[in-house]
C-alpha cells in the first residue's frame, strides 16, 4: 500500500503520522507552500485524506480530488467534512466513535466541576502567594445540580450515567424524544435552559444546531446558569455568550470549543467564572492512541477491500 | 427544662438563657451568624472581649456547659480544665483531629461534629481534582489565558480517567461518596480503612502500602489521628509510582509533605491534587511552580448549602442539648 497517497489535512498526532507514513505515500498538507498547485500537480495520486475536528475535506478539496475514494476523519463529529459530496462521488467516510466517548464525557464532568467548584480559580489564588487565614470565599455545590443535556447520543447519555452518580437530575433536548430513556425531554433547547442548572452542548455540528446556544437561550439560563460546550464553537453564538458573561447575566461557562481555535475571546481571560480549555475534549494518550489505530484500521480495511471498521458513509 | 405553658410564651423567662462558649468564630458563624440565634442559647464571644483567654475563661466561662469550636480553637486538656461545668463539645467541621478525646472520654464531656452534611461538597472536590490533575484543566486553562494555544499549538495529552485504579484512603462518609461517583467513569475502586466494611463492594487493603501498590491513584478521606499522621510517606508514595496521582481533601498532615514535594519535583510521583497542607495558609513554594498539581486552600467544603446544613446541624445539637434530648450527631467510638 506504499504507492497510495494519502493527503494529511493537518498535524494532529505524531503516532498516528508515523503510522500513516509507514503505510501508504504521505502527503502533510500544512508543508505544501501554494496548495493549489500542489493539489493540481498530484490530484492522480491521492486516494484518501485523513482529517479531524479543525480541518477535513470540504467540497472545494472533493473536487479537486477525482482519485479521492475515502475519507477518514481522526474526530467523532463530520462537520469538517462535505457528507452530501461524498455520498455523490460514492466516497466512504469513516469517525472514531466509542473510544473517545468516555474522555469527552470526563471532561463534561470535570469543566463542572472545575466552574462550579472554582477549582481553577482557587489554583490561581494559591499560587498567587496570597492565601491568608480568614479567606472565605464560598463555591456552588454540584451534588444535586439539574443538568440538561443537549443531544442525547453516546457523548450525552455517557454525561448522564456520571451526573446521575452526583444525584444531578438529568433532563434533554434532541430531534425526538426518546421514550425508552427515563430522563425528562423538553422539546425545545430554550425550555431546557430555562429548567436546568447546568446546560451542556453534546450533539453534533449541522446546518440546524449551527448557534443552538443563542442570545435567546442564554436569557433563558439566567444569571446563575452555567454552559458547558464540548461540542464544536459553532454551536454558540459566541459574541453573545462572551457578553453574557462580562455582564453576568449568565452565571458561568466551562468552554472546550470556539468559533475560530486557536483564538479564544480575550475578554473571558480575566473572568473568574469561566474554563477555558484548548479542544482537550479526547485529549488524552490512551484516547488518541485508540483514534488514531481506528483511523489505519479504517484506511487498511479499505484498501484490502474488506469491511470499513466505523464507518459514516 | 420545664415547657412552658403557652399563656406564659409572651413573659420574659425567669432563668437566664444558657452560653455556649466560642474562643474563635469558625468560617461557619463568621459566614451564617443570623443561623445561630435561638432562645435555647446563646454565643458567649471569648475573640471580642479584650481579656486573654485564660483569664477570660476563668472570669466569664465557669458554668458554661457547652463550647462550640473548629480548628482554629482547639479543644486541649488545658481548656477543658479551665471549663469544669464542660458537658459538651460542638464542633463545626467534619474533622475532629483539634478535639482531645481521649480526655472528653475521660471527663463524660460528649462531643458532636458536622459528619455527613459535608461529605457531597468533599467527594464533589476530590473528583474534581482528580480529573483536574489527570486532564490538566488548570493548568490547559493557564495556557489558554496566558495566549499560547495559537503559537504553541496543541495542549500535551492527559490521562485517561476510566481506566485508572483509584485506592480510597478511610471510606467513611466522603471515601464513600468518592466511591460512588468514581464508579460512573468507569474507575475501579479499592480502598483501605482501619476495618473492611461490610457493605462496601471493593477491594480492601490492611494497609495504605499495599493499597499504593495496587493503585494509580490514592484520594485521602480519613480523619487525622496518631495513627494516620504521616501515614503517606515515602514509602506508599513510591509505590504509588511515577504515574501515581495523590488527592488530599483530608488534612494535611496525613500525608508527609516534605516528602512529598522531593517525590513531585523529581517526578517519583507523577501529580497532586491539594486542598489541605501541614502547615495552612503556607504552601511549599516548589508546588507552586508545577505543572502537574492543583491547589486549593482548603475549600473542599465551602458551598452556601453544606455550610447551611452544617449550621442547622450544630443549632439542632445545641438545642437537643440544653432540652436534655437526645444529640443528633454524637461521635460514636469506633
Amino acid at each position: 500500500m506504499e504507492s497510495i497517497g494519502v493527503l494529511l489535512a493537518c498535524p494532529m498526532n505524531s503516532y498516528l503520522e508515523q503510522q500513516l507514513d509507514k503505510r501508504f505515500k504521505l502527503y502533510r498538507f500544512w508543508t505544501v507552500p501554494d496548495k493549489s498547485s500542489f493539489l493540481a500537480s498530484h490530484k492522480d495520486s491521492i486516494q484518501a485524506v485523513v482529517g479531524n475536528a479543525a480541518a477535513g475535506a470540504d467540497a472545494e478539496l472533493i473536487e479537486a480530488l477525482p482519485k479521492l475514494e475515502i475519507v477518514a476523519s481522526f474526530s467523532v463529529g463530520l462537520d469538517k467534512i462535505d457528507l452530501t459530496k461524498c455520498k455523490e462521488k460514492g466516497i466512504r467516510v469513516t469517525n472514531t466513535p466509542d473510544v473517545l466517548t468516555e474522555d469527552v464525557a470526563d471532561l463534561a464532568i470535570g469543566l463542572m466541576l472545575a466552574v462550579l467548584r472554582k477549582l481553577c480559580e482557587s489554583d490561581r489564588y494559591v499560587r498567587s502567594g496570597k492565601w491568608k487565614r480568614g479567606d472565605y470565599v464560598l463555591t456552588t455545590k454540584f451534588t444535586g445540580k439539574k443538568v440538561g443535556i443537549i443531544g442525547l447520543g453516546r457523548i450525552g447519555m455517557a454525561i448522564a450515567k456520571r451526573a446521575e452518580a452526583f444525584s444531578c437530575p438529568i433532563s434533554y433536548y434532541s430531534r425526538t424524544e426518546k421514550p425508552e430513556i427515563k430522563y425528562k425531554y423538553y422539546p425545545s433547547v430554550v425550555e431546557l435552559a430555562a429548567h436546568c442548572d447546568i446546560l451542556v452542548v453534546a450533539c453534533p455540528l449541522t446546518k440546524e444546531t449551527h448557534h443552538i446556544i443563542n442570545r435567546e437561550v442564554i436569557n433563558a439560563m439566567g444569571p446563575k446558569g452555567v454552559l458547558i460546550n464540548i461540542g464544536r464553537g459553532p454551536h454558540v453564538d459566541e459574541p453573545e455568550l462572551v457578553s453574557a458573561l462580562v455582564e453576568r447575566r449568565l452565571g458561568g461557562a466551562g468552554l472546550d470549543v470556539f468559533e475560530n481555535e486557536p483564538y479564544v475571546p480575550e475578554e473571558l481571560f480575566g473572568l473568574d467564572n469561566v474554563v477555558l480549555l484548548p479542544h482537550v475534549g479526547s485529549g488524552t494518550v490512551e484516547t488518541r492512541q485508540a483514534m488514531a489505530d481506528l483511523v489505519i484500521g479504517n484506511l487498511e480495511a479499505h484498501f484490502q477491500k474488506k469491511p470499513l471498521l466505523t464507518p459514516v458513509v | 427544662m420545664e415547657s412552658q405553658p403557652s399563656q406564659e410564651r409572651n413573659e420574659q423567662p425567669t432563668k437566664e438563657v444558657p452560653h455556649v462558649l466560642v474562643m474563635k468564630p469558625p468560617p461557619l458563624l463568621t459566614l451564617f451568624e443570623d443561623k445561630f440565634i435561638s432562645t435555647k442559647f446563646q454565643l458567649l464571644k471569648a475573640w471580642e472581649s479584650t481579656l486573654p483567654l485564660h483569664q477570660f475563661l476563668t472570669t466569664h466561662a465557669g458554668s458554661v456547659r457547652a463550647v462550640l469550636c473548629s480548628g482554629a480553637s482547639p479543644i486541649t486538656p488545658h481548656i477543658i480544665q479551665l471549663l469544669p461545668s464542660l458537658q459538651l463539645v460542638v464542633t463545626a467541621s467534619a474533622g475532629i483531629n483539634h478535639i482531645d478525646l481521649n480526655e472528653c472520654r475521660r471527663l463524660g464531656i460528649a462531643v458532636t461534629n458536622a459528619a455527613g452534611v459535608f461529605s457531597d461538597d468533599a467527594a464533589d472536590a476530590a473528583v474534581g481534582l482528580l480529573i483536574d490533575v489527570l486532564r490538566k484543566i488548570s493548568s490547559a486553562d493557564r495556557f489558554v489565558r496566558h495566549g499560547l494555544w495559537p503559537a504553541t499549538g496543541d495542549y500535551p495529552l492527559g490521562s485517561k480517567l476510566g481506566d485508572k485504579r483509584v485506592g480510597i484512603v478511610g471510606l467513611g462518609s466522603i471515601g464513600s461518596a468518592v466511591a460512588k461517583r468514581l464508579e460512573a467513569f468507569g474507575c475501579t475502586v479499592l480502598y483501605n480503612s482501619r476495618k473492611p466494611k461490610p457493605w462496601a463492594p471493593y477491594p480492601f487493603y490492611s494497609n495504605v502500602h499495599e493499597l499504593a501498590v495496587d493503585s494509580d491513584a490514592l484520594i485521602v478521606c480519613c480523619g487525622l489521628t496518631a495513627e494516620t499522621r504521616h501515614m503517606i510517606n515515602r514509602q506508599v508514595m513510591v509505590a504509588l509510582g511515577k504515574q501515581g496521582i495523590i488527592v488530599n481533601v483530608a488534612r494535611g498532615a496525613i500525608i508527609d509533605e516534605k516528602e512529598m514535594v522531593e517525590c513531585l519535583v523529581h517526578g517519583e510521583i507523577g501529580g497532586a491534587g491539594l486542598d489541605v497542607f501541614e502547615n495552612e495558609p503556607s504552601v511549599p513554594k516548589q508546588l507552586l511552580e508545577l505543572d502537574n498539581v492543583v491547589l486549593s486552600p482548603h475549600r473542599a467544603v465551602f458551598t452556601p448549602e453544606g455550610f447551611m446544613a452544617a449550621c442547622d446541624l450544630v443549632v439542632a445539637n445545641l438545642e437537643a442539648f440544653f432540652e436534655d434530648e437526645p444529640l443528633l450527631s454524637p461521635l460514636i467510638d469506633e
